[in-house]
């Protein structure tokens, strides 16, 4: 019984740990697309986030220094995103691929001459990195069945990146349904041209939605670089980008559903390193690539509306021409 | 994204010569420019990667090789774009296009490659084209966003490698997740067969006759988008889906078609990389010349000859890099890859930025805004 419970303590703590950049670059996301710009781009700002933050904080010694330069680096291209598709009025797609793949390589590059560790940054210590917060009386509750372990190590006992995560969260709820930008940037990208006729601009609109995702990129890149690793590595963000693309589709481009998404890809991923060949009752021992492939094959479910429908925004993907 | 425009009255060897050349020199002055933030020389560190990619046999072996790949790749994509798919699952579908070349090469033991060639070729294709006809399907029949869907299959393409190569198609007390070796008889012939015949010992000329095949793709795609009922129809839809389907033109079919077409081409990465030169089915083999293959289609602009070139010049950006970071310890090899992004955004993302700024210049008369389109 202990042992069940232990179990499942330790595997919703590394849900929370696995879902918390998928959340900050899901909400990224959210605030591109919900003003008409597609981004597939999320993964190269995360990527470049994580390196900017990990080599800050290797020659800084600060985490906070690194954190923003991750914020930093993701809105430069974040700028870049914006200045092809807002103001050249680019493929958005072609775009995010183009960010994507400059992104892979630059860190690549960079992190190989700077550092000459074969594409790694140095190991960060303990004071470059953000560390777990302890919350009062962990230790005194611990002693309680369950419950004293989920408030010490789920609830507690994360770093503050992953309770910056969970504030978004109601965050973006709140900026996009309660405030009058919120309401500006959800009208931009069904209808430019009304927001335009009533006098706002389309453009500015989108650059700050786009300028939004990239500093929640770059968060998102400091904590896979400087919370939950201790350093960078090539390529480190291995599709989470995408992931948490398909986190917001199956959320259907709304901030609690879209993080009800992330949790459920990063039950996943913490179910699939704890299930490696054990044998379940009546299946047997299942290939984790089965429980792997669980978000994509449900990603594509939902898009071809097998289970359930999500409808993208209306203007997502175009461009907005304003003297046709 | 447009494969061609030519409502602006841009003259045609601006759009196929001077474009691509001012993307590319915008490509070469941004990678100068991280040369020289890692602190070399990028006019020395350019002409080296040119030496290492044509200057010698072996070089150029290696160039024409990585080409061979990527003109498959790219003309996948095109002719995606073509029917204004954006296909970003090359990579895929040439893993799964390479499961089935090699599963033939696995199959069919005894028999000489002259003969295994034309089935491997069919089912690198007929695998290639399951893995981009899904998604072709979604999209028109059930609406699902094409880019959205071939980024899943992409996840999926590896996936399913990585369980066949750990397990069903592991050679066994092997521990490098591949298969076993495929049956000498086999191999495709390529340049270290002719060298070898003419008295020269060689080990590295993965040079094969792949090459040849990718051609004759190019050939065929040049006959079948230009010169055929379906590349009319396809490049109806890709322009204008809805004058298409007044014209009586089944639009769903036709973005099928395309996209098992495009994921067929891609699917022949296999015959290059396994049958020419792995000879084994092996993990990510076709190491990223799927996502590639978008750069080199927007490079060329959509038109096999534009292709193939571009596959030449990016063949010799891979040669020329993996020489590059022999040479300097310094530069990564991954330095063509940020080239290849550069590439993707001033002639893919970009291509409204230079375009009307050349509009305004040839052609002075043109009234204001003629550059612009939606």
């Amino acid at each position: 019984m202990d042992d069940t419970a232990l179990w499942i303590v330790s595997l919703l703590a590394s849900t929370v740990r696995l879902a918390t950049p998928l959340v900050l670059a899901a909400l990224a996301g959210f605030y591109s697309e919900r003003a008409g710009v597609v981004d597939i781009g999320l993964e190269g700002k995360m990527l470049t986030g994580a390196f900017a933050a990990a080599a800050t904080a290797a020659v800084t010694g600060s985490p906070w220094l690194g954190l923003a330069a991750a914020i930093a680096a993701s809105l430069v291209l974040a700028l870049v995103h914006g200045f092809a598709c807002i103001t050249h009025r680019g493929d958005q797609v072609v775009a995010g691929v183009a960010i994507n793949t400059i992104a892979a390589g630059l860190t690549a590059v960079l992190s190989n001459a700077w550092f000459d560790l074969g594409g790694r940054t140095p190991s960060l210590d303990s004071g470059q990195r953000f560390l777990s917060l302890h919350f009062p009386l962990a230790e005194t509750v611990r002693g309680v069945p369950l419950l004293g372990r989920l408030y010490g190590e789920v609830i507690g006992g994360q770093n503050v990146l992953v309770y910056l995560a969970a504030l978004a969260v109601p965050a973006t709820s709140w900026i996009a349904y309660r405030t009058r930008f919120g309401l500006r940037l959800r009208a931009v990208g069904e209808n430019p041209a009304a927001v335009d006729t009533a006098g706002i601009s389309v453009t500015w609109l989108r650059y700050r939605a786009v300028l939004i995702t990239g500093a929640l990129c770059g968060v998102a890149g400091a904590y896979l670089s400087t919370a939950q690793g201790a350093g960078f590595q090539e390529n480190m963000t291995a599709g989470k980008g995408y992931l948490a693309l398909a986190a917001l589709i199956l959320g259907k481009w709304r901030p609690y559903p879209t993080l009800a998404g992330c949790l459920l890809f990063a039950a996943t991923d913490a179910l699939q390193t704890r299930l490696q060949g054990v044998a379940m009752p009546v299946i047997g021992t299942v290939p984790v690539q089965i429980i792997e492939v669980l978000p994509y094959i449900l990603t594509v479910l939902l898009l071809a509306g097998f289970v359930g429908k999500s409808i993208p925004p209306k203007a997502a993907g175009r461009a907005y021409v304003k003297d046709r | 994204m447009s494969v061609s425009t030519n409502t602006d009255g841009l003259p045609r060897w601006a759009t196929l010569a001077l474009l691509p050349a001012i993307n590319l020199g915008a490509a070469l002055v941004v990678s100068s420019l991280v040369i020289l933030a890692i602190g070399q020389d990028p006019v020395s560190a350019l002409a080296f990667m040119v030496k290492g990619a044509v200057g010698t046999g072996t070089g150029l072996s290696y160039t024409l090789y990585y080409a061979t790949s990527l003109i498959f790749t790219g003309l996948a994509v095109a002719v995606a774009n073509h029917t204004g798919l954006f296909n970003i699952g090359g990579e895929g579908q040439a893993y799964i296009g390479g499961l089935g070349t090699g599963l033939v090469c696995l199959a069919l033991t005894g028999w000489p490659w002259y003969a295994v060639l034309p089935v491997a070729v069919l089912a690198g294709a007929l695998f290639g084209a399951v893995w981009g006809l899904i998604p072709g399907y979604l999209q028109a029949y059930r609406g699902s966003h094409i880019v959205i869907t071939t980024i899943m299959f992409n996840f999926l393409a590896s996936a399913l490698m990585v369980y066949l190569l750990g397990g069903p198609l592991l050679e066994h007390g092997q521990m490098a997740p591949e298969s076993r070796e495929f049956a000498e008889s086999t191999f495709l012939p390529g340049v270290k067969e002719i060298a070898a015949a003419l008295g020269y010992r060689t080990s590295t000329l993965p040079l094969n006759l792949s090459l040849v095949v990718a051609l004759l793709c190019a050939v065929g795609v040049w006959f079948f988008i230009w010169h055929t009922r379906w590349g009319f129809q396809m490049r109806t839809v890709g322009a204008n889906d809805a004058a298409a389907r007044y014209a009586g033109i089944n639009a769903r079919t036709t973005i099928v078609v395309a996209m098992a077409l495009s994921g067929a081409l891609a699917g022949l990465v296999g015959i290059n990389e396994l049958q020419g030169v792995q000879h084994r089915v092996t993990l990510n083999f076709q190491a990223g010349m799927g996502f590639t293959g978008i750069a080199v289609a927007l490079m060329g602009r959509g038109h096999p000859v534009g292709i193939v070139l571009s596959s030449l010049l990016f063949g010799a950006l891979y040669q020329g890099g993996a020489e590059l970071s022999f040479e300097y310890n310094e530069i990564s090899p991954r330095l063509v890859v940020v080239i290849q992004g550069v590439v993707i955004l001033f002639s893919g993302a970009l291509e409204h930025m230079f375009r009307p700024a050349l509009v305004r210049l040839l052609k002075p008369k043109a009234p204001a805004g003629a550059g612009q389109r939606a």
